[in-house]
């Protein structure tokens, strides 16, 4: 990847992290950690990758993206800020009454937002209709889904997986967001999804391992997940929850509750420094 | 009166479907391993490339109707009403009911008539629990005619709609030249002064019989057919709880939460009148053939005149 626009992304996914620590803090509530893993991943989709339209969100050849693991929508809300589909004041209103912002996705209240998510499993459902809907109409568009690992424990993402590939939908990229961790501890001690990559194989589907917090491996896994003709892509992104903020990394604590006063001034000065050491 | 046609109204989806297809190039089919049963076979035989089967996973079908319809296909969704309304419950609230997509639901083998199968395919709780779901609209359609004209009306509205279908061939009767489907409109089948027999579905045709019946003991009964559960037609049900009084509804479904229950709802706040619910009660079904359990379970011509000639007694 160019050094420069590698640079530029990791200084526009740093600011996306202290968006999801700006936002929790402010909703007293919400789902930091997760958010945290995907945000080199977002960033990159929305400015490196995705057929978007600010000025237009709904436009129709436009590339889509479900959230599936919904609950990580500060994430995709503070990347959506970052990109201009609405005011970066918005963020400080997440949950709050009346705000634009829900709690989990909401298509028809937020710019930007493709599907409507946040009960897991049925992301992944939508976007296969989407991807099939693509296909019928000739459509040129990607669908991308992000997926967490343990989302994967609900039966409907294996509905879909069969689905995805029985249909050939070589125009879906599902991303599993491999964190290891879910509300009740880690995935592999609570029922666990693992192998991964072995049963997304046997779906039928072409796997790719990246790794979530590196941006040149990043565009390595989706120049080759852009090849594959036939069938549908499963990225599995090894990642780290709560990447980015020290105290919140690979702590099962951070899946969902809020910083409070000093944690948030703690996180924010680290994220900041971070920025400034990118920016200088 | 001519030779009585019967026509299940899973079959007239079927058909209807079709025949709209080549007017709505959006429309679309999915089914989950029941298109032989749902009649969706019959689209999928026209029109091979714009039907999906989405295999034994309703869950997952409701999720790709929401996807199909985000990006502006007419997606129909067909299964079974328990599977439709039961099985993907929270699918359809979630992901189709909350962002208000254009999905539409074909159920079918709705109620007791399903017959053989028995209780674990005979859904009394499909109305119940799809009229909860905010924006949601609910149609139960009486025959074939009136079955083709909600397909119809479905697709030109904009939103989700759940449609309630039949599995057993029954009457025709409403007069395909004169009439007029409206979602949210209830029809008045025949004028009366002395109660009103509130129908829907395979339930109209019976309340009808009980009406004519009724009518040679110098009982004068009304009879409304609801053929949309949700949104209610208020005002056709006020008017005949003001002009009549007591009101019966008759309907395949548990008396919990259905279209005795919605009824009710209205009454109480506009004419709190009696309200006799004639529909399955707090039980389960079982085996048997449809028209025999239709007439066990009480949904019938005789039960409905027998009901109503108590209610007039204690009027």
């Amino acid at each position: 990847m160019d050094q420069m626009i590698k640079k530029q992304l990791q200084i526009i996914a740093c600011k996306v992290r202290i968006g999801v620590i700006e936002s929790t803090y402010n909703a007293k509530s919400g789902h930091p950690g997760g958010s945290l893993s995907i945000s080199d991943l977002l960033t990159y989709l929305y400015f490196a990758k995705m057929n978007i339209n600010v000025k237009n969100p709904k436009m129709h050849e436009r590339d889509r993206l479900v959230l599936s693991k919904g609950h990580c929508a500060p994430a995709l809300y503070s990347v959506l800020a970052q990109k201009g589909f609405f005011d970066e004041d918005e963020l400080k209103k997440l949950r709050h009454i009346g705000a634009m912002l829900q709690g989990h996705p909401d298509m028809k209240g937020t710019p930007g937002v493709d599907m409507t998510t946040g009960s897991l499993g049925q992301g992944i459902s939508a976007a296969c209709g989407m991807a099939l809907s693509g296909r019928v109409s000739n459509d040129d568009y990607k669908v991308y889904a992000i997926l967490g690992d343990g989302e994967l424990q609900e039966g409907q993402v294996w509905e879909a997986a069969m689905f995805a590939s029985h249909y050939k939908l070589d125009n879906l990229i599902a991303i599993i967001d491999n964190n290891g961790l879910q509300i009740d501890g880690r995935v592999t001690e609570i029922c666990s999804p693992e192998p991964i990559t072995d049963k997304f194989k046997s779906f039928g589907w072409h796997t790719i391992l990246m790794d979530a917090h590196d941006f040149d491996d990043i565009e390595r896994a989706f120049s080759e997940a852009e090849k594959i003709s036939g069938k549908p892509v499963a990225i599995i992104q090894k990642s780290i929850k709560g990447k980015g903020v020290s105290f919140m990394e690979n702590e099962v604590s951070w899946h969902g509750q809020a910083p409070n006063e000093e944690q948030y001034k703690q996180a924010i000065m680290e994220l900041n420094e971070q920025l400034k050491d990118l920016e200088g | 009166m001519g030779e009585i046609i019967r026509k299940a109204t899973r079959e007239s989806y079927g058909e209807a479907l079709t025949e709209l297809a080549e007017k709505h190039e959006n429309l679309v089919v999915l089914d989950a391993d029941l298109a032989a049963a749902t009649k969706t076979g019959i689209f999928r035989s026209a029109y091979p490339e714009r039907f999906f089967n989405c295999g034994i996973a309703e869950a997952n079908m409701m999720g790709i109707a929401a996807g199909l319809a985000s990006t502006g296909k007419i997606p129909f969704a067909s299964t079974f009403a328990m599977f439709a309304a039961g099985r993907a419950f929270e699918i359809v609230r979630n992901s189709i009911g909350y962002p208000h997509l254009n999905v539409k639901i074909g159920a079918t083998h709705a109620g007791v008539s399903v017959g053989e199968d028995g209780a674990t395919h005979q859904c009394n709780e499909d109305i119940a629990l799809m009229r909860t779901i905010p924006g949601m609209t609910v149609i139960v359609p009486s025959d074939d005619i009136e079955a083709k004209a909600a397909v119809e009306a479905s697709i030109l509205y904009d939103g989700p709609v759940y449609l309630r279908f039949g599995r057993l061939a029954t009457p025709i009767i409403n007069d395909k030249e004169k009439y007029k489907f409206e979602i949210g409109k209830g029809i008045l089948m025949k004028d009366g002064k002395d109660i009103t027999i509130v129908a829907t579905g395979l339930m109209v045709n019976e309340a009808l019989g009980a009406a004519r019946e009724l009518e040679k003991e110098n009982i004068n009964a009304r009879v409304i057919n609801i053929h949309t559960i949700k949104p209610l037609d208020k005002d056709i049900i006020c008017k005949a709880a003001m002009e009549t009084g007591t009101i019966v509804t008759v309907e395949e479904h548990s008396v919990i939460g259905g279209l005795g229950a919605a009824v009710s709802e209205v009454v109480t706040e506009c004419c709190p009148i009696k309200v006799i619910k004639i529909g399955v009660n707090d039980e389960f079904g079982y085996s048997g053939p449809g028209m025999d359990l239709l007439k066990a379970f009480g949904l019938c011509k005789d039960n409905i005149i027998a009901k109503v000639k108590e209610a007039i007694k204690n009027k």
